[in-house]
């Protein structure tokens, strides 16, 4: 049986995607309580009974119903559907449709429906992102306003913004028009990676709800693998990035809850069954002449992801990709990450020469990785006063407790080293004057000094 | 041990799917521990949020009952307990306090037969 740890949640988009199809995107908000009201029933049975065999079929054998209640009451008082309002209209044919609907091939093009419409030209990105979270992941506000580390009133008013703009679009996206699909794929596939980069780079300090931000993205994006146009080489791309990542998730916190840095990460705890699926993607992805970030991405990620140890890495070839990745998306982040993987190919003097380089390099500066990797650098070639500086920059910035003790062992890695050098430095020094006075005769040190470093 | 009717009064309506499916839970596991310690004599029954109240000489029918949610008693259970004092302490564990709900403990008068 599948896990029922999220059921209510996905059932919730399920059920919503339906109902949206059935009473018209114009009505999501009566969608929307037809769920809440299956869920509570569901509630207040489930309490004193325990969950069904089949917990799913008994939530839409209830919205089903209730929608009958709804079309049979308000079909004087509401319009619904443009596409189906005529079938809904005959007591006849009411119930079979209903039912139709509600078959399971259909919610899965309804989810398809919902994510395209969701994706709205007329919506910025982030509000898409929320959108999608809320209506095909079952998020509430304050879920999404703690995964995104913001306010529920923030959130609240982008939601209902954008619901709103989804509501006003008068019909849910065709997706069976092929030229209409092409067009705004590219904008799906952009939520979707976004959405997983929340949970992979994100600001919340709970690792639980960015693995859950991680699976929502892969389940559908899966989603969009299993429709006839939107198995594209892109969406395969995409869900193989997604993999790769995915699959270092298990390391990135070690066991003591503190992240862990790509270079220092087990390896041993990828998941290897998510790199095979990654690997198999790729390959899936390599068809046609599309070549998009995605692609590349993905095969940077590989690389990452079929090295044994950090030095076994082909930094020729990552940077190289950059180079490629930098023509199709050149912003400073991936222009920081380039110069990351060109300290790595060619010392770190090459890594500050690149991040000096970088065009709109005053964006990064929110940014914590951004210090923290001119720390790493400083700190690689010696300047641990520098290091320390850079680290503690990125410090006041972090976003939530991990990074921040994450940050706290960078500085005291340059301090402690700080703290061997110097008692070499003055080991050795006493060494020396220790010889001299050796050598003139005049003992000024004593012989307890002459310890061997520990 | 004497028999208790539990009724629990308080409805939240408003939860995300998430807290819904985590409440259920916490009420599923409540009952399993009650069972487990041979104090559940009877599940009971959820009720209807909505039904009509029959009041007075006039018999007149109203739709009802209009209580605030927090008063409307959402279900009954029946509780085996050594006391008035063990059933409350029971009653203690109920998940519907934490979404500012009640138990109310009342102890089933036992008929002469």
């Amino acid at each position: 049986m599948e896990s029922t740890d999220h059921l209510f949640r996905c059932e919730a988009a399920r059920m919503v995607a339906a109902l949206t199809r059935i009473f018209g995107v114009h009505n999501l908000a009566l969608a929307e309580d037809v769920v809440q009201d299956a869920f509570c029933r569901a509630l207040e049975v489930w309490k004193f009974r325990g969950m069904p065999e089949n917990p799913s079929a008994w939530l839409i054998a209830t919205a089903k119903n209730r929608a009958l209640d709804v079309l049979r009451r308000e079909r004087t008082a509401l319009t619904f559907a443009p596409e189906v309002s005529r079938l809904l209209e005959g007591e006849s044919t009411l119930a079979p449709v209903v039912e139709e609907l509600f078959a399971p091939n259909a919610i899965k093009n309804d989810l398809l429906r919902m994510m395209f419409s969701c994706c709205h030209p007329r919506l910025s990105e982030e509000a898409q992102v929320a959108l999608v979270l809320h209506i095909l992941c079952g998020f509430s506000v304050d879920e999404i306003a703690s995964a995104f580390v913001s306010t529920h009133a923030a959130v609240e008013k982008r939601i209902t913004r954008a619901k709103k703009v989804l509501a006003g679009s008068k019909r849910l996206f065709d997706i069976t028009a092929p030229v209409d699909f092409s067009a705004r794929l590219p904008a799906v596939h952009r939520a979707l990676y976004l959405l997983f980069n929340e949970g992979y780079h994100g600001a919340s300090s709970e690792s639980a709800v960015r693995t859950e931000l991680c699976r929502e993205a892969m389940r559908l994006t899966a989603l969009l693998l299993e429709h006839p146009l939107g198995t594209t080489p892109t969406t395969h791309a995409l869900a193989a990035l997604m993999c790769f990542d995915a699959a270092r998730l298990p390391a990135r916190v070690n066991s003591s809850g503190d992240l862990t840095s790509l270079f220092d990460q087990d390896r041993s705890r990828w998941d290897q069954d998510l790199l095979a699926e990654g690997l198999k993607l790729l390959e899936d992805s390599a068809t046609g002449s599309e070549l998009s970030e995605y692609h590349v991405e993905a095969m940077i990620a590989s690389l990452h992801s079929t090295a044994l140890r950090t030095e076994d890495t082909n930094w020729d070839t990552i940077v190289s990709l950059y180079d490629t990745l930098m023509t199709i998306r050149p912003t400073p982040i991936v222009a920081l990450n380039r110069a990351i993987a060109v300290a790595q190919k060619e010392g770190p003097e090459r890594g500050l020469e690149e991040i000096g380089a970088i065009t709109g390099r005053d964006r990064l500066a929110a940014y914590p990785f951004y210090s923290a990797a001119l720390g790493d650098f400083e700190f690689r070639r010696g300047r641990h006063d520098a290091a320390i500086r850079y680290f503690r920059a990125a410090h006041t910035i972090a976003r939530n407790p991990m990074e921040r003790r994450f940050l706290i062992r960078r500085i005291s890695a340059c301090e402690q080293s700080d703290t061997v050098q110097a008692f070499y430095e003055r080991f050795w020094d006493r060494q020396l004057t220790a010889f001299k006075s050796r050598l003139e005769g005049t003992p000024e040190v004593d012989d307890d000094d002459l310890i061997a470093p520990a | 041990m004497s028999e208790f009717t539990f009724l629990f009064r308080g409805r939240d309506t408003t939860g995300s799917p998430e807290q819904m499916q985590k409440t259920m839970e916490k009420w599923a596991a409540w009952f399993k521990g009650l069972s487990a310690k041979g104090y559940l004599k009877d599940y009971g029954h959820p009720l209807e949020a909505t039904g009509k109240v029959v009041l007075g000489n006039q018999k007149a029918v109203n739709d009802g009952p209009f209580a605030e949610a927090k008063d409307v008693v959402g279900g009954f259970s029946i509780i085996e307990a050594n006391n008035l004092d063990h059933a409350a302490e029971i009653a203690k564990g109920c998940p519907i306090l934490e979404a500012g709900g009640s138990v109310e403990v009342r102890p089933i008068q036992k008929l002469e037969t």
